[in-house]
């Protein structure tokens, strides 16, 4: 079955969205990321979807509610790289993923993640 | 031929002739699947590409195809997609009608307010996606279909 990456760095986790997912794609990453934050003990989930050119309300849900999952697995999450045209369709959709933690670039995220986690 | 009539939507609505007069040309895809739903973003970013819609556009348009096809699919059961390309004067256009046999919307009013769903989703979709075009109609009856129709313009 298809699947999206899903790397570690010390006790974080990295997730690069590089493929237009499908519903059930996106319903897998979830699955596993929350799989991955307790069997790698992870303290942070670092999202980027900079390569992403479409974010609409089931993807935008998947990703608030992973965030949710990993807060409540005792990790934060942090989605960074959103393209403008991207953010600007997902707060006219509707979308604000209240919530989840924003960053501009993966560097920008692992800060907001904190050192102390490496 | 039994199998274009296997997958031809029979929901008989006006909105398929909406924008006839202004049509230079018509593709229609199946939405069966999750799949179908990924294969038509990738046609209408080419549609939307090959008018010169600014990025944003762009994205807008292809964001409310994707949450139109997905209610199609979800509440649809199924359904198809006619993709067309349109003129007025000098303006240029794309233009998407969503057509199914499902059941058809009982509350439209309801179902076109942010956050009423039947599905389980976030109920965006249909309100959402009326914010993110320029022409936005839809045609529904109890036990018959669904038909919605959009148009973004090159502006």
């Amino acid at each position: 079955m298809e699947r999206i990456p899903i790397l570690r760095m010390g006790n974080l986790l990295l997730v690069t969205i590089q493929v237009d997912m499908h519903d059930r794609l996106a319903m897998t990453l979830q699955d596993d990321l929350t799989e991955r934050i307790v069997r790698d003990n992870a303290k942070g989930v670092l999202i980027d979807i900079s390569a992403l050119d479409l974010v609409d309300s089931f993807i935008g849900r998947m990703i608030s509610n992973t965030a949710a999952m990993a807060r409540v697995l005792d990790a934060q999450t942090v989605v960074v790289g959103m393209q403008p045209a991207v953010a600007i369709t997902l707060v006219e959709l509707g979308l604000t993923l209240h919530g989840v933690k924003t960053a501009l670039n993966v560097e920008k995220g692992m800060a907001l993640l904190g050192k102390t986690n490496f | 031929m039994s199998a274009a009539l296997n997958t031809a939507v029979a929901f008989d609505t006006a909105l398929l002739e909406r924008n006839s007069r202004l049509r230079t040309s018509r593709s229609t895809l199946p939405l069966r699947s999750d799949e179908d739903v990924v294969g038509l973003r990738r046609h209408v970013r080419e549609r939307a590409v090959a008018i010169a819609l600014s990025l944003v556009d762009q994205t807008k348009l292809v964001t409310a195809a994707s949450e139109l096809a997905r209610n199609t699919i979800k509440y649809g059961g199924s359904g198809e997609v006619h993709l067309d390309a349109l003129e007025d004067g000098f303006k240029r256009g794309v233009g998407l009608i969503f057509v199914d046999n499902g059941p058809g919307i009982a509350d439209l009013e309801m179902a076109l307010r942010d956050g009423y769903t039947t599905g389980g989703g976030l109920g965006l979709g249909l309100g959402g996606s009326k914010r993110l075009v320029d022409e936005f109609e839809i045609d529904t009856r109890p036990g018959e279909g669904t038909a919605v129709s959009i148009v973004k313009w090159k502006r």
